[in-house]
């Protein structure tokens, strides 16, 4: 069993809900400065998350995808590597899920998955070239992320155009019906807001992060590697192989959430100008969830609403929603930097011992 | 005379989750001695003077410095308090020069900029002040082990320290770079700095301490002036009975070859070899031993054994099977234990907990792993049987490693190396860290193995310990076996002289053909 209270008072779950904390009262702060009142912003944010079923169902069509890419970050770390490139193996598993979903045509029980390995086998290479580069030849994945992650969108770009642009538009044509993963009656449930498979399929890959890390050999091999490459090889561990399977398994998650973006929300893929960005956010919600999956799906379910709900801010208070961006931003902040935490944690705990020993 | 106490501890207690780690410890340091801390492995040294340090906060008790009661909630104020610590772990930026280290964070300033002139002059000065013989300009991957640690004693004296705080300080050190710094010691208190030494070497404390405190499971046993004791009183005083570092080694006639090592050539880091052709063999029933002064291919030729390091040409055979170049598992598998030489690098993963590390190199085989799952009731079972077994001392096994005291974490390695029942023992440094009473343990189960007919490589600095556990002595000096030798027929000095005198030979050689 777990002893929540410990739990609770370590660093672990104390440093990420004080900045969390910290974080809104930053942007109030901010808020205020800019005139703007920040408990009627706070209270239009929620209310916009959760007023409506429609927009609660919203608010989960956006935690989904911060999800899978959250997972991908946070998977590759736990075998020390730093994914910057789940943006783009998300971009790549849309791009997969796209190919296999126009030109294909199947029942849909063969279809959708069909499309949704497409995307996730298409980012997971993505993903796997950048750690086959470490492996091999010990290039940092930190440079050839980045570097993917523009290859990605102009690869993608291309083939839209090339393969399965829809005559006159920016855009693919739409899926198949079979390829689909929207789910009607879910959606009638919430308003028909566009939920769809994804967020089960987010949930479950968590729990199967999970239960890879920390209960299968292959899992303790990755963590070994991420702590102590040293130790790792010494222990009789392939060092290299992990790497690029870490780096893979990263890909995939991101890449079914890329899948997932076009099979159950936007049914096409459109010629983009810059990518969606939410590979990018991947990194916070890992670095907020401390890099477990529990901790990323709740770091998800906070960006997630946070970003959905800045909508509701700027309507309903007519607070300019980039004040979510500094928000978030800032919780990143405060996150990245413990010490600040502690040391304000410490402040009240110090004082009386001063007065001990005066 | 009264001496004034600089460092008056009392009543320290210090609790982790499940165990007191500091118990009510009273320590004071008088002004210009050296006062020794020795204990077991566990027994609570290095949190004590992490406690001093202002890394760790007492739960309870107070601390005076110079008369003056101190709150030291962390390094600075320690500094400020003119505290210094030589960690056994050094901290220093490997790229950069020695004098680079030693004034990062308190650099002299000209203006904006730092005045690099100056403080290499103030290095040098304080370095001849008190006979360190630094270069200020070398990069410290250049410099040796012993040097690195003279940097670190530098950069506490740079930082204004009069109180010294050595934690294991000769753990890494040969046998002449402890003389070495056994003076600089002396040279230290002479110019009215006093010290607090933490060591396992019962000579040590004879040579150089005025008082020991002995330590025991967190509480203080005695505190004796070294003038009225004598090792074998302390030991026990430490351990709580009498310790015997005598052997029990029957004669056995050693069997059939497990280990064959033919013309192994091995580069180094610089890419010229290390090992230059090294040729022996290790049969059954019998501890080899390799005696040698550091750097001279030991660590290499380890590396180059256990799958590693790539060796450039030779051959290696375990129990028959050609393992030259075979990765670590296959020849971990072939019936090979390792206890490497840095525990830290190799040995351990020290964020995973003590049940993990111990089944580090078996994670995937029978009782572990059930339809690719990890059976964590059988990796539990296991790892509590080892603790048991060999006395690591920790809270519990899902404590993590970097938890254990430094001795603690070697007696983990030592027992999951042994436990593996390997055909080949390769045992390098085995017992640096570790307590009397632990040495003696790990002796005897070394000696078990090559008494139930398995072999052994032992690789140690400590020539005692080469002479004690060893069958046959082997002589390492540049990457080459000079000679060899057996305990009965020679003597730690002669073994010395051998080790470092080929090199006159040589000399001599060269200058002859010259
Ligand atoms: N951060 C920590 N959390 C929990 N337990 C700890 C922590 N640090 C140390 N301990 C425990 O405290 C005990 C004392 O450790 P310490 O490092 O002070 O021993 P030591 O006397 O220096 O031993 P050694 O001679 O082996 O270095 C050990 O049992 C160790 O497991
Ligand atoms: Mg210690």
């Amino acid at each position: 069993m777990i002893d929540w209270k410990r739990w609770f008072i370590k660093d672990n779950a104390a440093i990420p809900l004080l900045a969390i904390l910290s974080g809104l009262l930053f942007g109030a702060f901010v808020m205020l400065l800019g005139g703007f009142n920040p408990i009627d912003a706070y209270s239009h944010l929620f209310r916009n998350v959760f007023g409506s079923p429609y927009d609660f169902g919203e608010t989960i069509r956006q935690v989904t995808p911060l999800i899978f890419t959250g997972l991908s970050v946070a998977f590759a770390f736990r075998a020390g590597l730093f994914n910057i490139g789940a943006e783009g193996q998300f971009v790549m598993g849309m791009t997969g899920a796209s190919i296999v979903g126009v030109l294909l045509e199947a029942p849909w029980y063969i279809h959708a998955p069909l499309a949704l390995a497409g995307g996730a086998l298409l980012a997971g290479l993505w993903g796997g070239l950048a750690g086959f580069l470490k492996a091999r030849w010990g290039i940092n994945e930190v440079i050839t992320t980045i570097m993917l992650n523009w290859m990605a969108l102009y690869l993608s770009n291309y083939i839209v155009r090339a393969f399965l642009l829809e005559p006159k538009q920016q855009r693919t044509y739409l899926i198949h019906d079979s390829a689909k993963t929207s789910m009607a009656w879910l959606s009638e449930l919430f308003g028909s807001a566009r939920v769809h498979w994804g967020i089960f399929f987010a949930l479950l890959a968590a729990v199967l992060c999970y239960a890879f890390l920390w209960k299968t050999g292959q899992g303790l091999e990755l963590r070994a590697v991420g702590h102590n490459p040293h130790a790792a090889q010494y222990a009789g561990m392939n060092v290299k192989r992990n790497v690029t399977k870490a780096m893979f398994i990263g890909g995939v998650f991101a890449g079914l959430g890329g899948a997932f973006e076009i099979l159950g929300v936007f049914h096409y893929q459109v010629i983009a100008s810059a990518s969606p960005g939410l590979g990018f956010d991947g990194i916070a919600v890992a670095l907020l969830g401390g890099n477990h999956p529990l901790g990323v799906v709740l770091a998800a379910l906070l960006f997630g609403s946070l970003s959905y709900g800045s909508a509701g801010m700027s309507f309903g208070a007519d607070v300019p929603p980039e004040i979510i961006r500094i928000i978030i931003g800032s919780v990143i902040f405060f996150v990245a930097s413990p010490g600040i935490i502690r040391w304000a944690m410490g402040l009240f705990a110090r004082n009386r011992k001063r007065k001990e020993v005066a | 005379m009264q001496q004034t106490k600089v460092v008056d501890m009392r009543g320290i207690t210090k609790r982790f989750p499940g165990i007191t780690v500091n118990d009510g410890i009273d320590l004071s340091l008088l002004q210009g001695e050296v006062h020794a801390i020795l204990g077991e492995n566990g027994a609570g040294k290095s949190t004590l003077m992490n406690i001093l340090f202002g890394l760790y906060q007492p739960d309870e008790g107070e601390i005076r410095i110079h008369g003056k009661p101190a709150l030291i909630d962390n390094p600075n104020t320690a500094i400020r308090l003119g505290i210094g610590m030589v960690h056994q772990h050094f901290k220093l930026v490997q790229p950069f020069t020695v004098a680079e280290n030693i004034i990062l964070g308190s650099e002299p300033r000209r203006g904006f900029s730092i005045s690099y002139r100056e403080a290499v002059r103030r290095v040098e000065d304080l370095s001849r002040q008190y006979g360190l013989n630094v270069d200020p300009n070398a990069r410290i991957e250049e410099i040796s082990v012993g040097m690195q640690q003279r940097v670190e004693i530098l950069k506490t004296l740079y930082r204004g320290a009069d109180i010294l705080v050595f934690d294991e300080p000769t753990a890494v050190l040969t046998p002449d770079e402890i003389e070495e710094l056994l003076d600089i010691m002396r040279s230290l208190v002479r110019q009215g700095k006093s010290i607090l030494l933490i060591t396992h070497k019962l000579k040590e404390i004879m040579e150089i301490a005025d008082r020991v405190t002995v330590i025991r499971r967190g509480k203080v046993i005695g505190n004796v002036a070294k003038a009225e004791t004598n090792p074998s009183q302390l030991a026990e005083m430490m351990v709580g009975r009498s310790v015997s570092m005598a052997i029990d080694k029957k004669p056995i006639e050693p069997g059939k070859p497990v280990l064959q090592v033919e013309r192994l050539v091995v580069k180094g880091r610089e890419g010229a070899p290390a090992v230059n052709g090294i040729s022996f063999t290790v049969r059954e029933g019998e501890v080899v031993g390799i005696a040698g002064v550091d750097g001279n291919g030991q660590s290499e030729l380890i590396q180059a054994l256990t799958g590693l390091r790539k060796a450039e040409s030779g051959e290696v055979r375990l129990m028959g099977a050609d393992i030259t170049n075979a990765a670590p598992r296959a020849i971990s598998e072939t019936g090979m234990g390792h206890i490497p030489e840095d525990r830290h690098k190799h040995g351990l993963v020290l964020d995973f907990s003590l049940r993990e590390n111990m089944a580090l190199r078996t994670y995937d085989k029978k009782p572990f792993k059930r339809y690719g799952l990890l059976d964590y009731a059988a990796i539990d079972k296991h790892a509590q049987e080892l603790v048991e077994q060999f006395d690591v001392r920790c809270p519990d096994i899902y404590t993590q490693a970097r938890a254990l005291s430094g001795g603690n974490q070697q007696k983990a390695i030592i027992a999951r190396e042994i436990e593996k029942g390997p055909e080949l023992l390769i045992a390098a440094q085995p017992t640096r860290g570790l307590d009397v009473g632990a040495i003696e343990y790990i002796h005897r189960r070394i000696v078990e193995q090559r008494n139930k007919g398995k072999g052994v490589l032992l690789v140690s600095y400590e020539l005692d310990e080469i002479l004690s556990l060893s069958d046959r002595v082997l002589i390492i000096f540049d990457g080459q076996i000079i000679g060899e030798t057996r305990p009965e027929e020679t003597n730690d000095r002669e073994l010395g002289l051998r080790m470092a005198g080929s090199r006159l030979d040589k000399d001599a050689e060269r200058s002859h053909a010259g």
